[in-house]
């Protein structure tokens, strides 16, 4: 089945301007990707590896220095580009940032929700119901009147993917919106993460420091220094550990306990991300081995 | 750590001043004020208090509570009740004390000019600031002030402000008291020494503070960036106030009130104020 690409990147560099002490910095370099409608792709990689800078770029909040970037099919670096292509386009891209407590505008949940739609210009009754869906949608309806100094961590970003929901936007892009959050708020985003792919078919684009929660997207980009290191599904890409050691980077914790037990001389599988699924792995092979002998 | 706090000094409350419209209000309390002003006769203050006393039993708020709220003003009043009574001349001497004299209608003037000060600071605690959430009054007063956006005012952004500061106090005051106990784990001390030592142990409080603060702006501006916020134009609103008939009932008896004060100064001048 071949798609249309919500997102085309070619040969994309980007560089921060550097004041009277610092040198510009080269932040992305020469990246090239396309991320299919519908889709559920993880970007990892260390510290300074570009991976804000992208997420900022697919936004048009930053505009790339050269290369091209296709969003919706719309060439938005193409010279006769204009401010109000770039403002249809940012419409359709939504981002949940790190840090929930700097992305909420309004003291009131249902406000903040809202915000999205009143600055696109939505008739009120629309909004009221947009927004009520949304807070069904990501279980917060209970919260609508509340100020959202007083929620959880985890509660403040299902707010922000309420506002992502009511906008009706294609693709959201998580820049480490779980990074703050304690294991439960974690998975509490985490869950309503894959339920707004699977079920209403939005593009995801999560960037996050978690292997676990990266093994679960379809495909995992990986970054190094601003370029693309490693491109594939996540069975691709964890399937040589050493590689992303090189890059400063982790494997998810059943691939690591595999691969050590693989250079231990056992016969197992290295694409097992789920812990039930590697117990069972190791057992068996474990069991071959002493049949063996 | 929740530091839930109510700025301004709104109650909670779903009494019918607290369902009026923010814009009307806004507009009573103007027209309050200006009744009380009108008001010069001892009768025409009599009504006044009964109306205030009305006002605040349809609020459902205690009386004790707004009293406790005029606290920071209690010098002013009894500053303003002794000036009255020593200074002012009249006909009716009560007491001569060598130069002491004091007159009935020096007394009555310090009553109806401590009445005043009171009722005003009534007026607009009810109808604003105990009744009305500091969100709803920024929304009443940008609409409000819409016709202003004509004269190139900008409405819209101060009220934006308004909306960005009210959302972020609760959030800085959480982080200065983490700035304060990480600075006082270092072994920084804030409640001894003279009042400049002091004010010097706060600069290591404060920076850090507007550091953070600039950040937070910072990322703040992309967020909304990120959802089209794109100034005031062409926004719409999901809560639009709509003024209802109680509203233009709530106006009618206050220019009600407004009129029977002014008959009450003409027709029962008891006591006029001299000031
Ligand atoms: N506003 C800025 N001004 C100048 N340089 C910047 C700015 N933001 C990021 N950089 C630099 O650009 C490079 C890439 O940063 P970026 O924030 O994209 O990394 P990241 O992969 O998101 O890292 P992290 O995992 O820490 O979030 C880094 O070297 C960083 O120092
Ligand atoms: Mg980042």
């Amino acid at each position: 089945m071949q798609k249309t690409p919500i997102i085309k990147a070619e040969h994309l560099t980007f560089s921060y301007p550097g004041d009277a002490e610092s040198k510009p910095v080269r932040a992305l370099d020469d990246v090239s990707f396309e991320i299919e409608e519908g889709s559920f792709t993880a970007i990892l990689g260390h510290n300074g590896s570009g991976k804000s800078t992208l997420a900022k770029l697919l936004c048009m909040v930053n505009y790339p220095d050269s290369g091209e970037l296709l969003l919706c099919g719309k060439d938005l670096t193409a010279p006769d580009v204009t401010e109000e292509d770039i403002l249809a386009a940012r419409r359709d891209i939504g981002m949940v940032f790190q840090n929930p407590d700097n992305q909420i505008v309004a003291s009131i949940v249902e406000e903040d929700v809202a915000f999205g739609c009143e600055n696109l210009g939505i008739p009120s009754a629309e909004i009221r119901k947009r927004v009520d869906q949304a807070l069904e949608e990501v279980g917060m309806t209970k919260y609508a009147r509340s100020s959202p100094h007083n929620l959880s961590g985890g509660q403040k970003q299902r707010v922000a993917i309420a506002g992502v929901i009511a906008m009706k936007r294609k693709c959201v892009i998580f820049d480490e919106s779980t990074a703050m959050l304690d294991p439960l708020g974690r998975q509490d985003v985490m869950n309503t993460a894959m339920k707004l792919n699977r079920e209403d078919g939005i593009t995801v684009i999560l960037i996050t420091h978690y292997m676990s929660e990266a093994a679960m997207a379809d495909r995992i980009i990986v970054m190094n220094q601003g370029k693309i290191l490693r491109d594939g599904t996540p069975s691709e890409v964890f399937s040589d550990p050493e590689a992303m050691w090189d890059a400063g980077l982790d494997v998810p914790q059943t691939t690591e306990l595999l691969y050590k037990m693989r250079k231990a001389g056992y016969d197992v599988r290295l694409d097992l991300f789920d812990e039930n699924d590697c117990a069972a792995e190791i057992a068996r092979a474990m069991k071959r081995a002493r049949e063996g002998k | 750590m929740k530091s839930d706090i109510t700025f301004g000094q709104y109650v909670e409350g779903n009494s019918l001043i607290h369902r009026l419209d923010p814009r009307m209000k806004i507009v009573l309390s103007i027209l309050y004020i200006v009744t009380i002003f009108l008001a010069k006769s001892v009768t025409a203050f009599a009504l006044l208090t009964l109306s205030a006393f009305l006002l605040i039993a349809l609020t459902g708020l205690s009386p004790a509570m707004i009293l406790r709220g005029m606290r920071p003003l209690l010098f002013i009043i009894v500053f303003t009740a002794v000036f009255n009574i020593f200074w002012m001349t009249g006909d009716t001497l009560l007491i001569s004390l060598g130069p002491i004299k004091i007159y009935l209608e020096g007394i009555i003037n310090a009553v109806l000019i401590i009445l005043r000060i009171v009722l005003l600071i009534v007026a607009t605690s009810v109808f604003l600031t105990y009744t009305t959430t500091p969100l709803a009054l920024t929304d009443g007063l940008e609409q409000l002030l819409a016709p202003l956006k004509k004269l190139h005012v900008p409405v819209h952004e101060f009220s934006m402000m308004m909306t960005i500061a009210l959302r972020f106090i609760p959030t800085l005051i959480d982080e200065t008291q983490k700035i304060m106990n990480a600075q006082k784990a270092r072994g920084a001390d804030f409640s001894t020494g003279n009042l400049l030592q002091r004010a010097k142990a706060l600069i290591p409080i404060l920076i850090p503070l507007f550091i953070s603060a600039f950040r937070r702006a910072d990322e703040l501006a992309t967020a909304m960036e990120c959802r089209c916020y794109t100034g005031g134009e062409g926004r719409t609103r999901m809560n639009v106030l709509r003024s209802t008939p109680k509203d233009w009932a709530a106006a009618f008896v206050v220019l009600v009130l407004g009129a029977a004060i002014v008959l009450a100064n003409l027709y029962f001048p008891l006591y006029g104020l001299t000031l």
